[in-house]
């Protein structure tokens, strides 16, 4: 990469950023409750695009660990304990859950895998429904307070926004430093070829284990932001829907990009609400356009640019193979 | 005992529409690589079509007939042609992933254009009951059973009888080898899609009398033909069919004498059982891993 594409870069970094601080303090409480709900969601896309995408192991169980996580959140923070304990103790439940559930994944491959998970989105979608010494059943956990960060009450919509973006910026540090330790590099051998990592000596089995367990629990963190976001949460949001909703997410921004979940989510979020002027319509119109997408760019909106990317490399580099030819003959 | 038997025929009745549902499932997935997560949409659309026509003023059996035949042609046709052909070499996931998208389309469509009402459906099978040795039976569980069955028989009839079956099922056993004796692979792969556009509107017909039609309803029957196909054998039509039964008689036995509230769980557990135990279904071929 030359330098000026690498200032380009940051630049670009530097001005997202600021306008993800500074744009929404105009938002009313409504723009900053979806804004909200894009970190929220973004953090679990990331957790689901570290097992599908780097990994390479389909789980249809995202939204199940995003439940899970919300209601450790909402259960422990209406009892009085503090979010961070609560986010704490839904990162170990779903890390927990998430490498039982990996077990599966050593026997089978691929599809079967997803419907083993897609079994166990149902089945907890069951327990957060009938438990109801637990969970409260259909009544679900209203009032969830929100959190105190440095002493300062963030029940209104802006500053509880700032702590989603904040554990979003977390997160968003602690994955980019995982793909880039030897475990992103062990989990990207065995999205590529398991044999052969395992013939390189990568323990396939503990590895696959682990990326299901690292993503379900940032599912886990996602939930635990998630039930003070809306203050009140019942079973039905983390039915299986939530869950494919989420794979769609991570395909659609391009499942195995880094900021793939960021876009995915943000066209699954905001375009419906973009296109809530079509009233009724407006869940076809996405659903048309995430085929049409599909259809143009199967690795979605990331592999658009990948391509072009690519294109222009080759073509450059095609150029500076024509420019050398003339000297090379010459010097023969 | 005598409770028992009135559930077996129900859990069968329901079992053979879902036997039928996932029949169409395993047919494109084992012709083109399809995992059609918007098959129970499938069910639930033709049921719609069957009711505007009738709205315009046509006889049943007349909206019988040219509901199946425009699901053949929005369901079989177009979602090849449309989604299917222009997605199916850039592999399994992307065109799931689209199906899913495609599910909530349907949906959301039939909320748009028809109702988010439950609408009732007339049943093709009159009401009433029926007594066989003392027995008093529901008509309508035995009259779907019947056609069910009748269906079943037909299908298998046709793959394992007919040269165009036999051509079929070459085709969704290597596709290259088919090609080269000659079977003209691109339309036996447009048979199937419209073979199985045939018999979700064949489903829809028979439980939408039972569950009205809702735009919602597709997804639990989705669910349950999904498990039916994994449970009996994601690549034998047969497997689908035994899948299909014992999921739906499981669903009824579990409703009655586990918990009610527990009783979607029996099939996946089920499912997940026949997954880490027996992961080619109970009657399939297990399948080769490849390097």
């Amino acid at each position: 990469m030359t330098a000026a594409a690498k200032y380009l870069r940051i630049a670009l970094g530097v001005a997202a950023v600021l306008a993800l601080i500074l744009v929404p303090a105009t938002f009313n409480r409504y723009g900053l409750y979806i804004l909200s709900q894009w970190a929220v969601m973004s953090i679990a896309a990331m957790g689901l695009n570290l097992t599908l995408g780097y990994a390479g192991q389909v789980s249809l169980a995202q939204g199940a660990f995003v439940g899970i996580g919300a209601y450790a959140g909402a259960i422990l923070t209406t009892q009085g304990f503090p979010l961070i304990a609560a986010t704490a103790v839904a990162i170990v439940l779903c890390f927990a859950i998430g490498w039982l559930l990996g077990y599966p994944a050593l026997r089978v491959q691929h599809h079967y895998l997803a419907f083993v998970t897609l079994a166990f989105s149902t089945l907890a979608f069951l327990v957060f429904r009938n438990e109801s010494w637990l969970t409260g059943g259909i009544y679900g956990i209203s009032n969830i307070p929100r959190p105190h960060v440095f002493g300062m009450a963030t029940s209104k919509p802006l500053p509880f926004y700032y702590v989603c973006l904040g554990a979003l910026a977390i997160v968003t540090a602690a994955v980019w430093w995982l793909i880039r330790s030897p475990w992103g590099r062990a989990f990207m051998a065995l999205r590529e070829n398991p044999v052969r990592a395992l013939s390189l000596g990568v323990d396939t089995r503990r590895y696959t284990l682990m990326a299901f367990a690292i993503g379900s629990a940032l599912g886990g963190v996602a939930g635990a932001l998630y039930a003070p976001l809306t203050q009140y949460i019942d079973p039905v949001p983390f039915n299986l829907s939530l869950s494919l909703d989420l794979l769609m997410m991570v395909i659609v921004g391009g499942s195995g990009f880094f900021f793939g979940p960021f876009l995915g989510t943000m066209i699954a979020v905001l375009l419906p609400e973009w296109l809530r002027f079509t009233q009724g319509y407006y869940l076809m119109l996405y659903a048309i356009a995430v085929i049409l997408l599909l259809i143009w760019s199967p690795s979605g909106i990331l592999g658009i640019l990948d391509r072009y990317l690519t294109q222009r490399r080759t073509r450059a580099a095609s150029a500076l193979r024509a420019v050398a030819k003339p000297k090379l003959e010459v010097a023969q | 005992m005598s409770n028992l038997l009135d559930l077996l025929v129900a859990g069968l009745a329901t079992g053979a529409i879902y036997a039928i549902v996932a029949v169409g499932f395993t047919l494109l997935w084992q012709t083109s690589q399809t995992i059609n997560f918007a098959q129970g949409e499938f069910v639930m659309l033709p049921a719609f079509l069957m009711l505007a026509v009738m709205h315009a003023g046509a006889p049943f059996w007349l909206a019988i007939i040219i509901g199946i035949l425009l699901s053949m042609l929005l369901l079989g046709l177009g979602f090849k042609m449309l989604l299917v052909d222009p997605m199916l070499r850039h592999g399994v996931l992307p065109l799931a992933i689209a199906t899913m998208a495609l599910a909530i389309g349907i949906k959301e469509a039939v909320k748009q254009f028809f109702s988010a009402e439950a609408s009732p459906f007339p049943s093709i099978v009159p009401a009433g009951d029926l007594s066989i040795f003392g027995r008093v039976v529901s008509l309508q569980s035995l009259g779907v059973l019947v056609l069910a069955i009748l269906a079943v028989v037909g299908l298998t009839a046709l793959l394992n009888r007919t040269s165009l079956g036999h051509q079929m099922q070459a085709v969704a056993q290597n596709p290259t080898v088919a090609r080269i004796i000659g079977i003209p692979v691109e339309r036996m792969i447009l048979l199937t899609f419209l073979i199985n556009a045939f018999l979700v509107a064949l489903a829809s017909l028979l439980i939408t009398p039972i569950y009205l039609a809702k735009f919602s309803s597709g997804e639990v029957l989705g669910q349950a033909a999904f498990i039916a196909a994994i449970v009996g054998g994601f690549n034998q039509v047969r497997g689908a069919i035994a899948g299909g039964l014992l999921i739906g008689v499981v669903d009824n036995l579990a409703a009655a004498y586990i918990s009610t509230q527990y009783r979607a769980a029996v099939p996946m557990i089920l499912l997940v059982v026949v997954i880490l135990f027996r992961p080619q279904g109970l009657l399939g071929r297990p399948e080769e891993r490849t390097v």
